[in-house]
């Protein structure tokens, strides 16, 4: 099937969501997704920050749809055309969406242990206003831990309902899922219940914001500060794929996580032994260092080749520095 | 007088029970349908008929049903819809209450037409005494034969159960019904795939709204063209309003569609004019989730037409002009009346029966109604009637189900068309704190009217 993204054709199977199929063409034609995951079965169309137009839907049927469409959840169809960023009642829409979100999502980012890695942050910077008309007293509430390793800030929940579906979907059973309804719903645990099975680990990781925590890691850094490192061994646990990023800072090996896409996505899930118990390189096989986008916030002082910073003038004493740093950062 | 097709024997005593209702020609219909029609002609009859859904959206009933998947060895269901919860809206609940066979014979024929053998009636579960109404009357046809193994010989089973649904609004939307009918959190489905492709348990569903279903009887016992010379245009047959508010004779009335609004609103046979001889200062056509007309929108088109009780001529002029018929709950507003207080009231509605999976109206809603809130409490700024129809539009169309639309069109037709109301609000916050106003409060009484034709 012919699909047109902003322009750019592509060719992609029946089936094909117009999401994924931007996704093959890549760059800034991509919808930003909060509640979408790949990795997980049902989810999108919640967030509604994927909205797009489609200004032809086929060539069978050339009307336009009357609405923006959830572009996770709506497949293409022959002849379809969408638009993304070429279209303003999009943009509009999205900017709406990221306000929606900020007013029960604070941009606490000093006090937030998921700063530099926050999808909200990214959305907010890309498509939000400098500031949301909203001035009514935000929704607060107290962190709880959910288990011995995660917590949860529920005041910086923006409800994808991700970490319910690695609930339903990877873990054994589910004790935790939404309270309430409207914008009094909550992320909660079965009457005090904790999250205790091999792979509730994973919540953290598919939570695009900073509301489930780990706490073995929690405030111990700040991402841009450690050295991420592919890793991998051999898992125990049959439905744990054993590869891993690891977090280093100097030596030690500061959390661990699954090894996530261009999106942000886990490109499969690890199990809890890997995640909060293994935390030696003695544990892991290493790869290398992880490559990074240059545009995270991550990526600052990470270098994968040496390349001399520069300078005014050549200044030798700075170069060797360099190649010292260089050489001991690679050591990780 | 007009004629009544569901409303016919509604006065007579006893026409809740079984046999009361078989001897005014009740279950006629699943004869017919049953012995001398086949499924296939029986959706061709409702076709005939123009029937649109009585629920609120007003899609063709006939074309619903034809769109229904038919894999072979698939369960296919009929859910009626019986959640109504519309602010306005309570036709349906008369209908069951009083007449509860015609409800029951109207599932027979659609599900026999649909060629479903397990059906629902999904009723709201305040609706309790409608629940145990329903369940008698099932019980009696049952009990008769027109439910169950074979009915009339005919070698057709059908199952219908009344299913009491958990009282949230969000549970009227077809695919958060199906949801809750499940068992599960009544949250709406994302569509594409529709009921009639993956409905209930997966399975090909229609979901029809009460009336809709009621209606099938007089279109099967008179013919789908019989039905379709009533009303006018794509809007035939009749339909039952449920006219509250200001109104000297309240109530539900059945209309013939095409029925001019002031004939409606003023005559001796429907609602009588307005109450206590005041003027009329506003209408809520359809239930709360269609904007607000004031008098002389709703009373002619923007072409100076007088209005008519149908979907096209209330809908005539957009959302600048005009309206919807929605599901017939018909509110009016004396001269008296505040719009910013109804608008608030209608916002603390909708923001407490969001349901909250999707951001726009889980965050939107709350956050119309609390500048609703303070306007009407005397802490309005003038800027907030701007940053109301701005939060609306960010709201419609952008939403997994049409609660966020709904939500959205009251307040923003309402600042349409009564800006100087909310400003009011604002200027006078003292007045508006103590509900110690009214439009005598105005220099010039009903000042917002006088609308220009542009």
């Amino acid at each position: 099937m012919k699909v047109t993204i902003d322009g750019f054709p592509i060719e992609v199977e029946a089936g094909t969501t117009i999401l994924n199929a931007a996704r093959l063409i890549g760059g800034d034609i991509v919808p930003p997704t909060m509640c979408y995951y790949s990795k997980l079965e049902g989810t999108g169309g919640k967030c509604r920050t994927c909205l797009v137009q489609v200004s032809k839907g086929s060539e069978k049927d050339p009307r336009p749809m009357p609405k923006l469409v959830a572009s996770c959840r709506t497949t293409v169809m022959d002849g379809m055309e969408v638009k993304n960023i070429t279209s303003p009642e999009v943009i509009e829409a999205r900017k709406g969406v990221v306000e929606m979100l900020l007013i029960n999502h604070p941009l606490d980012c000093p006090v937030c242990d998921q700063a530099g890695e926050c999808h909200l942050q990214d959305l907010s910077y890309e498509h939000g206003a400098a500031k949301t008309r909203y001035e009514f007293d935000r929704r607060t509430f107290e962190r709880i831990d959910i288990g011995d390793k995660i917590q949860l800030h529920m005041t910086r929940c923006i409800l994808c309902y991700r970490c319910v579906f690695v609930a339903d979907q990877i873990t054994d059973h589910r004790v935790h899922g939404i309270l309430n309804r409207g914008d009094h719903s909550e992320i909660s645990t079965y009457i005090q219940k904790a999250v205790d099975n091999d792979f509730s680990g994973n919540v953290i990781d598919v939570c695009p914001v900073g509301a489930l925590t780990d706490k073995t890691f929690r405030f111990r850094n700040r991402v841009w500060f450690t050295k991420p490192v592919e890793a991998h061994r051999e898992c125990e646990n049959p439905k744990c794929c054993g590869k891993v990023t690891l977090w280093y800072k100097g030596e030690d090996v500061l959390r661990v996580t699954a090894r996530k896409d261009e999106y942000g996505e886990a490109e499969a899930f690890i199990c809890n032994t890997c995640r909060f118990y293994k935390k030696k390189t003695t544990d892991w096989i290493i790869e290398g260092p992880r490559k990074v986008s240059h545009k995270s916030v991550i990526s600052a002082n990470h270098y994968d080749t040496l390349k001399p910073l520069p300078v005014v003038k050549t200044n030798p004493v700075l170069i060797e520095a360099n190649k010292e740093q260089f050489e001991r950062e690679t050591r990780l | 007088m007009a004629r009544k097709l569901l409303l016919e024997h509604i006065n007579v005593p006893g026409i809740n029970t079984f046999d009361v209702y078989r001897s005014k020609g009740g279950y006629a219909a699943v004869e017919k349908a049953l012995k001398t029609l086949t499924p296939d002609e029986v959706v061709e009859e409702v076709k005939k008929s123009g029937l649109r859904g009585r629920g609120g959206a007003g899609f063709p009933t006939g074309m619903k049903w034809s769109f229904l998947a038919k894999p072979a060895g698939v369960a296919r269901y009929l859910v009626c819809n019986a959640d109504e919860s519309e602010p306005g809206t309570f036709k349906d609940r008369y209908l069951m209450t009083y007449i509860p066979h015609l409800l029951i014979e109207g599932m027979i024929v659609a599900s026999f037409a649909l060629g479903a053998n397990t059906s629902y009636i999904y009723v709201r579960g305040e609706m309790m005494p409608q629940i145990r109404i329903l369940e008698k009357a099932i019980a009696e046809a049952k009990a008769k034969g027109f439910l169950g193994k074979n009915i009339l010989g005919t070698g057709y089973d059908l199952e219908l159960y009344v299913q009491p649904g958990g009282g949230a609004y969000i549970c009227g939307e077809e695919t958060a019904l199906l949801e809750s009918l499940e068992g599960k959190r009544g949250n709406p489905r994302i569509k594409p795939p529709f009921p009639a492709i993956a409905g209930l348990y997966g399975c090909p569903t229609v979901v029809n709204n009460v009336e809709s279903i009621a209606a099938v009887v007089p279109i099967i016992n008179d013919g789908g063209d019989e039905y379709a010379k009533i009303g006018i245009g794509r809007s035939t047959g009749t339909k039952l309003i449920s006219a509250g508010g200001n109104l000297r004779k309240p109530g539900v009335y059945e209309i013939d569609l095409g029925l001019p609004v002031e004939e409606f609103l003023y005559s001796d046979e429907y609602c009588g004019g307005i109450a206590n001889g005041k003027r009329l200062k506003a209408v809520v056509a359809g239930g709360s989730s269609v904007p607000i007309l004031p008098a002389n929108l709703f009373m002619k088109t923007i072409n100076n037409e007088p209005r008519l009780m149908s979907y096209e001529s209330l809908a005539e002029g957009g959302f600048v002009s005009g309206t919807m018929m929605g599901s017939g709950g018909f509110i009016a507003y004396d001269e008296d009346q505040c719009i910013v207080r109804n608008t608030w009231n209608f916002a603390r509605f909708y923001h407490h029966e969001s349901c909250g999976q999707c951001s726009p109206c889980r965050e939107g809603t709350g956050w119309m109604e609390k500048v609703l809130h303070r306007l009407e409490y005397g802490h309005g700024k003038m800027s907030d009637m701007d940053l109301l129809v701005d939060v609306s539009k960010k709201i419609e169309g952008n939403t997994i189900c049409p609660l966020g639309d709904a939500a959205a069109w009251p307040v923003a037709s309402a600042i349409r068309h009564f800006r100087d109301e909310f400003e009011w609000h604002v200027t006078h916050p003292h007045e508006a704190t103590t509900r110690n106003f009214g439009l005598a409060h105005y220099a010039d009484p009903l000042p917002k009217l006088e609308v220009a034709a542009s």
